[in-house]
């Protein structure tokens, strides 16, 4: 008789390996997130000052890498860069780095487009009252375009998670790849496994971005509400 | 003779090719209550935001205090808490309540200790009858309401010159009243210096100690209050006067 698919996961340390890729993710994604996060803000509010220079580059810093494929980033900083300059990093740590770089830059785009979009007159009125440019920020814009783009920034965290499904496409043990190896290892006692396999990998994806995802989209609702009310 | 507190000589502004002030002359004195008054479009909004460095000018000088500002950002920043400015939509911070609002620019930009600073504003909200919503958020008060505030904010950091920019334009007219009579004791009882900018021909009239008139960017005249409005002295502030059902 064929064994139910579903043991493959109880099969030895199936179980804990998986959690085990699953918090490797999960690590990796938190840091590259909050230094995204956090490098995102500074470069979102210097993009909204006044040097051209300075916003062209990072207009283009930006741009890299929006238009290249996160899969090409991680070649790139995996592969080709360490031989190109002979530094070795393990590939936790690149991938850290590429997906803190990343989210850095799609934040800064959120910033950017929350601190504009505070009406002119709320930067008016703070400059009337003599704040300089450094207050301004800190006391009257960025607490605005906070809320703004508080929505946003959520719905950029959940893309993030979702997209270190790629870590294992330069070998970091993440959840994927334990999987692919269980997958492998138990094929034969366990022809649909993979179903399983996956089928859990699935339900610890979901159950980390749904709840960020939904809480998202309540918070544009209630900003909708309270804009039309 | 009365202090200067503002002279303006040949200020020029353009916004890109266009010529929107020419050759503006004029000075207020301690004290004084200048109407700005003229068609939409003279001018006048442009012409007060000069005066506090919210828009740059490409020729001219500005004399505060007298002292010939040197028009660059840091400059206008320290002027700035010596000129209070109100503008038509009641830009109080959304994110700061009543009282934050308004102590601001008196802790973060004077660097007043927070108890003097919240003992004047209470002061000063007892005045315009707020006092009760010091903690309230702007969104909870009315047009009304967040003009009044708007003035206290500005009024806290104790300007030697207040800029009112067509402050009761956008409100409902039972709000109106409220908001003009903060402004007459202003002039009659703290003898504040201002320039007024209104579309409210009665209130001008009541408060002016002198009309400046302008039309396509530039003063036509100067006339002391008590009499540009029985008998202005150019046609264009006749046929102003007439279009205003004045
Ligand atoms: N940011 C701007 N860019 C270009 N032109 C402008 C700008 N702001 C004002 N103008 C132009 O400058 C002229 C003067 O405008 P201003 O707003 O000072 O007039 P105003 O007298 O205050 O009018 P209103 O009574 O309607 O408020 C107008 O012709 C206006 O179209
Ligand atoms: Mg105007």
């Amino acid at each position: 008789m064929a064994h139910s698919g579903i043991n493959v996961l109880f099969e030895g340390r199936n179980l804990i390996r998986l959690f085990g890729g699953l918090w490797t993710t999960v690590e990796i994604a938190a840091v590259a997130l909050v230094l995204g996060l956090i490098l995102g803000v500074v470069l979102g509010v210097l993009r909204t000052f006044p040097s051209r220079l300075l916003r062209f580059v990072l207009r283009l810093y930006l741009e890299f890498f929006r238009i290249i494929p996160t899969v090409v980033l991680l070649f790139l900083f995996y592969y080709i860069l360490p031989k190109q300059m002979g530094v070795n990093l393990p590939a936790n740590q690149v991938a850290t780095l590429v997906f803190a770089l990343w989210t850095a830059a799609e934040m800064s785009d959120i910033v950017r487009g929350a601190l504009i979009s505070v009406p002119k007159h709320q930067r008016e009125s703070g400059m009337a009252i003599g704040l300089s440019r450094w207050q301004l920020y800190r006391y009257v814009l960025i607490p605005q375009a906070v809320s703004l783009e508080l929505p946003a920034t959520i719905n950029l965290v959940t893309r993030v998670i979702k997209t270190t499904s790629l870590l294992m496409l330069i070998s970091v043990m993440d959840v994927i790849n334990v999987g692919q190896q269980v997958v492998e290892a138990n094929n034969q006692k366990y022809p649909t496994g993979v179903f399983w396999v996956y089928g859990i990998i699935f339900v610890m994806y979901f159950v980390i971005d749904y709840p960020l995802s939904w809480w998202a989209k309540r918070m544009d609702k209630k900003r909708l509400e309270r804009a039309n009310g | 003779m009365a202090k200067e507190i503002v002279k303006v000589e040949h200020l020029e502004k353009f916004y890109q090719k266009r010529h929107v002030l020419h050759d503006i002359n004029f000075s207020v004195n301690e004290g004084e209550v200048v109407a700005l008054l003229g068609p939409s479009g003279s001018g006048k909004s442009t012409l007060i935001r000069c005066l506090n460095g919210l828009e740059p000018y490409q020729q001219g000088e500005v004399t505060f205090n007298g002292e010939k500002i040197v028009p660059t950002e840091k400059n206008w920043q320290k002027i700035r808490q010596k000129i209070g400015m109100v503008f038509q939509s009641y830009d109080l911070f959304p994110n700061l309540t009543v009282l934050d609002n308004i102590l601001l620019g008196p802790v973060k930009v004077q660097h007043q200790s927070k108890e003097a600073a919240t003992a004047s504003a209470e002061k000063l909200l007892d005045q315009v009858g707020l006092r009760e919503y010091e903690n309230a958020y702007p969104r909870q008060l009315s047009g009304g309401q967040k003009q009044r505030i708007a003035i206290v904010r500005a009024l806290a950091l104790n300007p030697e010159l207040m800029l009112f920019d067509e402050v009761t334009a956008s409100l409902d007219p039972e709000m109106v009243r409220g908001v003009l009579n903060i402004i007459s004791n202003l002039a009659q009882d703290s003898n504040m210096t201002m320039i007024v900018v209104t579309h409210e021909m009665n209130f001008a009239q009541q408060i002016a100690d002198r009309v400046l008139f302008l039309e396509d960017g530039k003063i036509l005249e100067q006339t002391k209050g008590s009499q540009f409005f029985e008998q202005p002295q150019t046609d264009r502030a006749k046929a102003f006067l007439d279009s205003m059902d004045f």
